[in-house]
């Protein structure tokens, strides 16, 4: 019997006390300060209801955009052999390992009036800094590895004999892709949409410089939060934290489902 | 072979190869694609983040780069991230240990606790560090109760001046929030697969509990590890929302290096801005060298 269980177990728990668990239940303590009635008034604000609906459907949209084009990714690099390939794979994880007020600064330049990228759109009439795009375009950036990550594993592992007996059995190309290999990536694109858009709820600094900080146009929900802060309204602040973490804790619980019936699917598809 | 086992090998080879492969155009149109949009997102930020840090010359990056402020701000950063790693290390490798060497029940709670913070928002991860340390939470309460428990420690607080947030202890306690479950994450399946038969082997054969540690399970998770403390350390470097939250932003004192390219952001330098930046982003570019060295290493490692 190797030694070392209780004072292991003992420090980790205590130092997830200290550390997540305490810190964590003070949300919740300061929101009982709040009687229903207030909490309510405060979730439901005009400025927070609009803040859901962007930070929702600008992490969806990007996610969704992502998980199409993550996944070419994935298949190219996987598949195909090509001058840089190596590179590129490192390279996926930039998102990842950028900070993200770095990440945040450079989008922003870019995509201005007079930048690199924002000048060729200007004309067209497509403005992406100070609007809801930029948040689009911001969540994009970080999403970008997730799918490439979870897809790329699954697909490398991919038997190749499955596709062979498919064609040999009459399908064309675009029909194995269908019927035998999308069935099999499924469950890793599901789980990196689901990572892609969760990370994409919370994130903060690679947004606030490229959206602006127009009220209920451009102002994600930790924006919010961080407003009802500089104006020291904690309990404000912390209401609408509330609604943000109850949406993280449901979409982790997901994930953890997501990830547990893969992983039963395939031991019983090997049985 | 027989020459019959060649004739037959070829046109097998032929026929199952063209099924499980695309025509040439479709292969051109993905990679197209792939690179279009990697560019895109990708290239052009990256090569923009230096190209914008050298605007002014070179003159200009190190005057930037050498201001007071710029210096004390890398300071605190380095400060933030040398105490934060080296406790969620150790933190992961004791978390590693208990769930991967012993069996318990909950021991999926556990796992799910150790990471929630990666699935709470930044700015929520300061903020809850505010309702602990801050004036009106938790600390500030006590501090300031007329018949508080314990009076000698309100009291030694109060006479001390302890100030955790919009100060460095927020700032650190916040950076360990966020990077606390990388070490975890990359050992608990590491040492998972590993099994315990080599240390069982090791305690049979009168070894230590420590000696087994350090010569049989440390050279064996070395390369996790590092891992880990590679990716644990690029975010506690760069870390923006949560501290930006307990920092006050006070310049020169309570400023880490993402702090301070926002605050030069806002005045309108936005050379200065970038030059500060590319400091992160170069940290990010040796990252994931880093990173691409370890899984070459650890791939290697399970080849054998």
């Amino acid at each position: 019997m190797l030694p070392g269980f209780k004072l292991t177990l003992g420090f980790t728990l205590f130092y997830l006390g200290l550390i997540v668990i305490i810190p964590l239940s003070a949300v919740f303590w300061k929101t009982s300060s709040l009687t229903w009635h207030d909490f309510w008034n405060t979730v439901t604000l005009p400025v927070a209801v609009a803040s859901y609906r962007l930070t929702f459907g600008a992490s969806f949209f990007a996610a969704l955009v992502n998980a199409f084009f993550g996944f070419i990714v994935a298949w190219v690099l996987v598949r195909y052999d090509f001058f840089g390939k190596k590179l590129i794979d490192a390279l996926v994880d930039l998102p990842f390992a950028l900070p993200t007020a770095v990440a945040g600064i450079t989008l922003a330049s870019l995509y201005a009036k007079a930048g690199w990228i924002g000048r060729w759109l200007e004309p067209l009439g497509i403005k992406i800094a100070n609007t809801e795009l930029g948040v689009f375009v911001a969540l994009t950036f970080i999403g970008l590895p997730f799918i490439v990550r979870t897809v790329q594993p699954v697909l490398e592992d991919l038997d190749p004999e499955l596709e062979e007996a498919a064609s040999s059995l009459g399908a064309n190309r675009w029909q194995v892709f269908w019927r035998v290999i999308l069935p099999m990536l499924s469950p890793a694109l599901l789980t990196g949409f689901t990572l892609a858009f969760a990370r994409a709820l919370g994130e903060y600094g690679s947004v606030i410089f490229i959206a602006g900080n127009i009220p209920l146009k451009t102002q994600i929900t930790p924006v919010v939060i961080m407003g009802e802060l500089d104006m020291f309204d904690y309990a404000k602040a912390t209401a609408i934290a509330v609604v943000m973490l109850v949406a993280s804790f449901i979409l982790l619980l997901g994930v953890n489902i997501l990830q547990w019936w893969t992983n039963r699917h395939n031991t019983t598809n090997l049985a | 072979m027989t020459p019959a086992a060649t004739t037959l090998h070829t046109p097998h080879r032929v026929a199952h190869r063209q099924p499980t492969t695309e025509a040439p155009w479709v292969r051109r149109l993905l990679i197209g694609t792939a690179l279009g949009f990697l560019s895109l997102f990708l290239f052009i930020p990256l090569v923009s983040v230096f190209v914008q840090a050298f605007a002014k010359g070179v003159g200009f990056y190190i005057h930037t780069i050498g201001d007071p402020m710029a210096l004390s701000a890398i300071k605190l950063t380095f400060i933030a991230a040398g105490i934060a790693v080296p406790l969620n290390c150790v933190f992961g490798v004791c978390a590693a240990w208990t769930i991967a060497k012993f069996d318990f029940p909950g021991k999926n709670v556990l796992l799910t606790l150790i990471d929630l913070p990666f699935s709470v928002s930044p700015v929520i991860s300061g903020l809850i560090y505010v309702l602990v340390f801050g004036a009106q939470g938790w600390l500030g309460l006590y501090m300031n109760a007329d018949n508080p428990r314990l009076p000698w420690l309100a009291n030694w607080l109060n006479d001390h001046n302890i100030k955790i947030i919009f100060a460095v202890p927020g700032i650190v306690l916040a950076t360990i929030f966020v990077t606390f479950p990388f070490v975890a994450r990359e050992l608990i399946p590491l040492m998972q697969a590993q099994g315990r038969t080599e240390e069982e082997a090791a305690r049979v054969l009168g070894a230590s509990g420590w000696q087994t540690f350090w010569r049989v399970t440390l050279p064996n998770i070395k390369w996790g590890l590092l891992y880990g403390v590679i990716l644990c350390n690029a975010r506690a470097m760069g870390e923006f929302g949560a501290v930006s939250v307990v920092s006050g932003k006070i310049r020169g004192e309570t400023n880490t290096i993402p702090l301070h390219i926002e605050a030069l952001y806002d005045d309108y330098n936005f050379t200065g801005a970038f030059a500060v930046a590319s400091l992160l982003a170069f940290l990010a570019l040796v990252t994931l060298v880093l990173k691409t060295w370890v899984e070459r290493k650890n791939a290697a490692l399970n080849e054998i």
